[in-house]
């Protein structure tokens, strides 16, 4: 196998509290590979946003960044200072966070939303923004004539559909994607992640997801870890952790999924 | 004329609350079209749909925050569709309880659990003195599977998100309701903390002989609380009947596609299928939307709706 893309290194990061330090992510590590659907997979709580935090350098106090390193094709992103981190963050590295379709600038245009991305991490005119926008409309399922609304003319599913097409425009390696579609309903949850999938294949970004939803995510990805409370407890390719989980707390946690009656699961397969 | 769900299991207990062809329209957004229900004493009805098909709106007319544009609402037999005598709608409040989405925002931060329950039970007068209102409290809490002696004295901040929605239940149960009406009460929750908040739902029905409206969008929980299903798409009931019968056989399209976009870790996305859901999912809503009056009897509790002519 190539060199992985992201390799976390024995993370660890604390809260800051009037008790003292608590650790919410407890010497983590796991590689993601080039072209690989990741996922974590945890409670609220268990530190699985943390890590996402930690990785795109977004913790801020009172979280901290107690050891270890997250290297990307090699370099520490824990000791970039704040210029290079900038030619890292949506350039190599897009997020798409579980309220990033209300992340949307309500007061500005669609497309300028793109170009102010474009424009200020690799300088594109007004021009070569619009025709990437529509590309990315495309690419999403949303018809380009409506680059010119703003935000609140679209439904939420497509609100976090322009998200993902933003993210996608600076043709990042890696795509965070916390909780992406826990806001929205079934049908349009699939939506956007059959489409991911699709994106993924012709693009061949890496994606970490990360989601409560065990189904889901063994739906999605190609490997999966486990969280508890701050430590990773499992970490194995997908039909390994869905039909063989190897720790206890794995086992509860797809017992625990509310899920369709086995004589409906059957029908419709 | 629409079939009222739930007639051939219950028809024999007469509904708390009736809705006959219930209509609400905002301006030219028809977002109710011809509902007709009834909640009955222990059983549950599930409201299933999308976001923006009505079923919040049909969740605010029965609890009276909204009232129809047309239709009837009957509450224990009397005709409450217009706002009746000061006396009558205290007494609708005080039979039909909400539960709402979202654990954090319906809690007041400045107050512990103790005075959210310890109010309710003295303002309707279920409780007297300060022994009697320890004990209400403890008893509700106990009720909800919490620890009386650990949560009484905590401020909503200090618990969970499903701690706190087992608060709200209880709240709702301070003031000893016959109608629960729970709006998406765990979609803001873990996935492995809702069968358990699902489940103290179905035992407290059960137990106090509550009638329960369960309004989400997510059909696989439905399947878990409610005896009877009613899907609903842009405001019209599509399909509805015994849960066990729409969901082993759903015969709308609209049910279809809800059923088959449920996670399942059995059946993995396939790359380059996403155009084609994608129409599929279109093409779907489109046929689904225009209104029908035809309504198809499929078995003895199962009822769907006949596609409309495109407008």
């Amino acid at each position: 196998m190539n060199k992985p893309l992201l390799q976390v290194r024995d993370l660890c990061v604390d809260y800051l509290t009037d008790k003292g330090a608590f650790r919410a992510v407890k010497n983590v590590s796991f590689d993601i590979g080039r072209g690989e659907l990741f996922g974590l997979a945890g409670e609220s709580g268990c530190g699985k946003s943390t890590i996402a935090y930690a990785i795109t350098r977004l913790a801020k106090a009172p979280a901290w960044v107690a050891g270890g390193e997250i290297l990307l094709d090699g370099q520490d992103l824990l000791r970039l200072n704040e210029a290079s981190l900038q030619k890292v963050r949506w350039r190599r590295i897009g997020m798409v966070f579980q309220s990033a379709m209300n992340s949307l600038n309500p007061l500005m245009r669609v497309e300028a939303q793109f170009h102010d991305v474009l424009h200020r991490h690799n300088g594109a005119s007004r021009e070569r923004s619009r025709a990437r926008a529509e590309a990315m409309f495309r690419l999403v399922g949303i018809p380009g004539s409506r680059l010119g609304d703003y935000p609140h003319q679209f439904s939420g599913g497509m609100r976090q559909r322009i998200v993902i097409a933003i993210c996608l425009a600076l043709e990042p390696e890696l795509i965070i994607m916390d909780e992406p579609t826990t806001a929205l309903d079934v049908v349009v949850q699939r939506e956007i992640l059959e489409q991911v999938i699709d994106l993924q294949r012709n693009l061949g970004f890496s994606v970490l997801f990360i989601t409560h939803d065990l189904h889901l995510m063994a739906q999605l990805c190609h490997r999966i870890g486990v969280m508890l409370k701050g430590e990773l407890v499992e970490v194995g390719d997908v039909r390994q952790v869905s039909r063989a989980p190897l720790h206890e707390y794995t086992r509860k946690l797809w017992g625990a999924i509310p899920q369709l009656p086995a004589r409906a699961r059957e029908a419709l397969a | 004329m629409n079939a009222l769900p739930s007639l051939a299991v219950a028809a024999e207990t007469e509904p708390v609350i009736r809705l006959d062809a219930i209509e609400r329209s905002f301006g030219q957004v028809k977002a109710l079209r011809g509902i007709s229900l009834g909640l009955r004493p222990g059983r549950a009805l599930a409201l299933v749909g999308e976001s923006g098909c009505g079923k919040t709106t049909c969740a605010r007319i029965i609890a009276r925050m909204d009232q129809p544009t047309s239709g009837k609402l009957t509450f224990r037999g009397r005709d409450a569709t217009a706002a009746g005598t000061a006396g009558e709608e205290r007494a609708y409040r005080r039979a039909v309880q909400m539960v709402f989405q979202d654990p954090f925002a319906s809690l007041n931060p400045v107050f512990t659990v103790h005075h959210h329950l310890a109010r309710p039970l003295a303002l309707h007068g279920h409780a007297k003195g300060k022994a009697a209102l320890a004990g209400g409290v403890a008893e509700l809490l106990a009720g909800v599977g919490l620890d009386p002696e650990v949560t009484a004295h905590k401020f909503p901040h200090e618990l969970s998100g499903g701690q706190r929605q087992r608060v709200n239940i209880a709240r709702a149960l301070a003031v000893q309701p016959d109608v629960l009406v729970a709006d998406e009460p765990t979609s803001m929750l873990d996935v492995s903390i809702r069968l358990g908040i699902l489940e103290l739902l179905a035992r407290i029905k059960r137990e106090k002989n509550l009638a329960l409206l369960y309004i989400t969008h997510d059909i696989a929980t439905a399947a878990h609380v409610a005896e009877e299903i009613i899907v609903m798409f842009a405001g019209q009931m599509v399909e509805w009947g015994a849960t066990t019968a729409v969901i082993a056989d759903p015969r709308h399209p609209y049910t279809q596609l809800l059923l088959s976009a449920v996670p399942d870790p059995d059946r993995p996305f396939v790359p380059g299928d996403s155009a084609r859901f994608l129409k599929h999912a279109e093409e779907v809503r489109r046929i689904s939307r225009p209104a029908s009056a035809e309504v198809e009897q499929v078995a003895q509790d199962h009822f769907v709706r006949a596609l409309g002519a495109a407008s």
